[in-house]
């Protein structure tokens, strides 16, 4: 077991008194080498999971495991690719890779090699001295790709890290984080609110719902790779995901803006669309 | 420019003011009298106007020095510490609001008139809008910088080293700015008053000959410092960060 989370709970206080209970009761288990995704409407809590697996927050209650041991801090062993890439405008790209690699006390000229490495794997070996912002969204997203490759983190763990690009783009990275995985057989646990992405990308897909966040439901995804996005078993289950989905999303809307919502039976959905006016 | 050089030199040349009063800029008003170019061009030379500035961009130079170096340290506490924000924080926004000058007649009784008190002045008015800026500059470095250079490894003074002082740069330059304006502002009220040489004491010295030709050759250097600064120095810096970044054009 890769990463085990037992009976997770998390709260942020709000207000004084109050507090906001964002995951309740959370059990995942991940294997090595799966590819796993997260997958829910914004604010249900998965990028907060991901951040106490990364040990940038810890939960209020229950234990995080990665490799049997707890997390109690950020480790190298668990890298994030995060939505904005994260990557240093005050570094050009080859700093950014090796950043991680001279912390880990590895020498100047070795950490180069091997970010060259990761810089080839995600096809940006001529743009080693260009600054981030000399490069496309896409292309950024794929350096923060590298920079957590060339960590050899036993778990890659990818926060939304496609949703700021263009739907060109992520089709294409989509279909390179699929070779990047067979090739490195990499833990990958990856967030989304996409569910084609979801779908496409991972063995198994976790449906969460929202206030407090739990996992509602576990999707296996068996379709061959390289996989097609309008393959058979993946437009069925995108279409499960969907009603499972449409009953959490309600419950936000209704939230925000009053019981008398439905999404459902909204006032425009539910206008009769054969009726011409000619009841006069 | 040269319509105010042109109307100055005529109402120089109207004798609607003594000489040594309204002194004109190219052309003596009756031969062999002084102008302000020939003034400043002699104090050039003879070292007079040199070395008052000398003396003056090494006393500011220093004090800016210790400033920002205060200011970076109180800044950095202040974005760090919860409690240090809500005491020094507050109280570095009530005395950032006092001129430094006010501080003069304290600086003269705790270090005697001279140069101890101008530097004391000088680091005074620089290092509160410092540490304003640098704190906000510590305060506003994205998050995604941190926790990104923490999943990889990064934490402590390498963390301040190598994310949070250089993602602060942008508002560390501004700071830089302003605290110069504020320092060069302190050190001439200084040197006015508290004499023991540089450019405010000549200044001072020009009043008191009543020659205002020397007075006015002073002020064009202190303005051309002021501008080579704020223009090669300061703009130049922040250009130099902007292209690097991508922020800017």
């Amino acid at each position: 077991m890769k990463v085990n989370l037992k009976q997770v709970n998390k709260s942020f206080p709000k207000g004084k008194h109050d507090s906001l209970h964002v995951l309740h009761d959370i059990n995942l288990q991940i294997e090595a080498g799966e590819f796993v995704s997260l997958l829910g409407p914004s604010g249900c809590g998965k990028s907060t999971i991901l951040n106490l697996i990364a040990g940038l927050d810890s939960p209020t209650s229950g234990e995080v495991y990665v490799n049997d041991k707890k997390v109690k801090g950020p480790g190298t062993d668990r890298v994030v690719v995060f939505q904005q890439g994260g990557l240093f405008p005050w570094m050009n790209v080859m700093d950014n890779v090796t950043y991680g690699l001279l912390l880990k006390k590895m020498n100047k000229k070795e950490a180069e090699e091997k970010a060259m490495e990761g810089l080839r794997m995600v096809h940006l070996g001529n743009f080693a001295q260009a600054f981030p912002h000399e490069l496309s969204g896409g292309m950024q997203q794929r350096v923060a790709i590298a920079r957590a490759l060339v960590m050899d983190p036993d778990v890659l763990l990818m926060d939304e890290p496609f949703a700021a690009l263009d739907e060109q783009t992520r089709l294409i990275l989509h279909q390179e984080l699929q070779e990047i995985w067979q090739k490195t057989g990499k833990t990958i646990l990856f967030i989304t609110h996409n569910i084609r992405e979801a779908l496409t990308l991972s063995e198994r897909v976790l449906l969460m719902s929202t206030r407090p966040g739990a996992i509602k439901k576990s999707f296996r995804v068996q379709s061959a790779r390289p996989r097609n996005p309008s393959d058979s078993v993946i437009v069925d289950l995108e279409t499960r995901v969907m009603t499972e989905l449409e009953e959490e999303m309600e419950k936000v809307l209704k939230e925000e803006f009053g019981d008398d919502y439905s999404l459902k039976t909204s006032a425009i959905r539910d206008r009769d669309r054969d009726y011409m006016g000619d009841h006069i | 420019m040269i319509v105010i050089v042109t109307i100055w030199e005529i109402i120089s040349k109207t004798n609607l003011f003594p000489t040594f009063m309204f002194p004109p800029l190219l052309i003596p008003n009756d031969p062999g009298g002084v102008t302000v170019l020939s003034t400043l061009v002699n104090g050039l030379i003879s070292g007079q106007i040199l070395g008052a500035t000398g003396m003056t961009l090494g006393r500011l130079l220093l004090g800016f020095s210790i400033a920002v170096v205060l200011g970076l340290i109180f800044g950095f506490l202040i974005a760090r510490y919860k409690w240090v924000d809500d005491t020094l924080g507050f109280f570095v926004t009530a005395l950032q609001s006092i001129p430094s000058i006010v501080w003069f007649p304290l600086a003269i009784v705790w270090f005697g008139l001279g140069n101890v008190a101008i530097l004391f002045i000088v680091t005074i008015g620089a290092t509160w809008t410092m540490t304003v800026n640098a704190s906000t500059g510590f305060k506003n470095v994205p998050g995604i910088y941190l926790n990104a250079a923490r999943t990889l490894g990064s934490s402590g003074t390498h963390l301040v080293r190598t994310v949070i002082l250089p993602a602060s740069v942008p508002h560390i330059i501004s700071g830089l700015r302003v605290a110069w304006a504020f320092a060069w502002r302190a050190i001439m009220a200084g040197e006015l008053l508290g004499g023991n040489g540089g450019l405010g004491y000549l200044l001072d010295m020009g009043r008191s000959l009543q020659s205002m030709d020397l007075v006015l050759s002073i002020m064009i250097v202190i303005g051309i410092i002021g501008t080579i600064m704020d223009n090669q120095v300061f703009l130049r810096m922040e250009r130099s960060v902007a292209r690097k970044w991508g922020t800017g054009s």
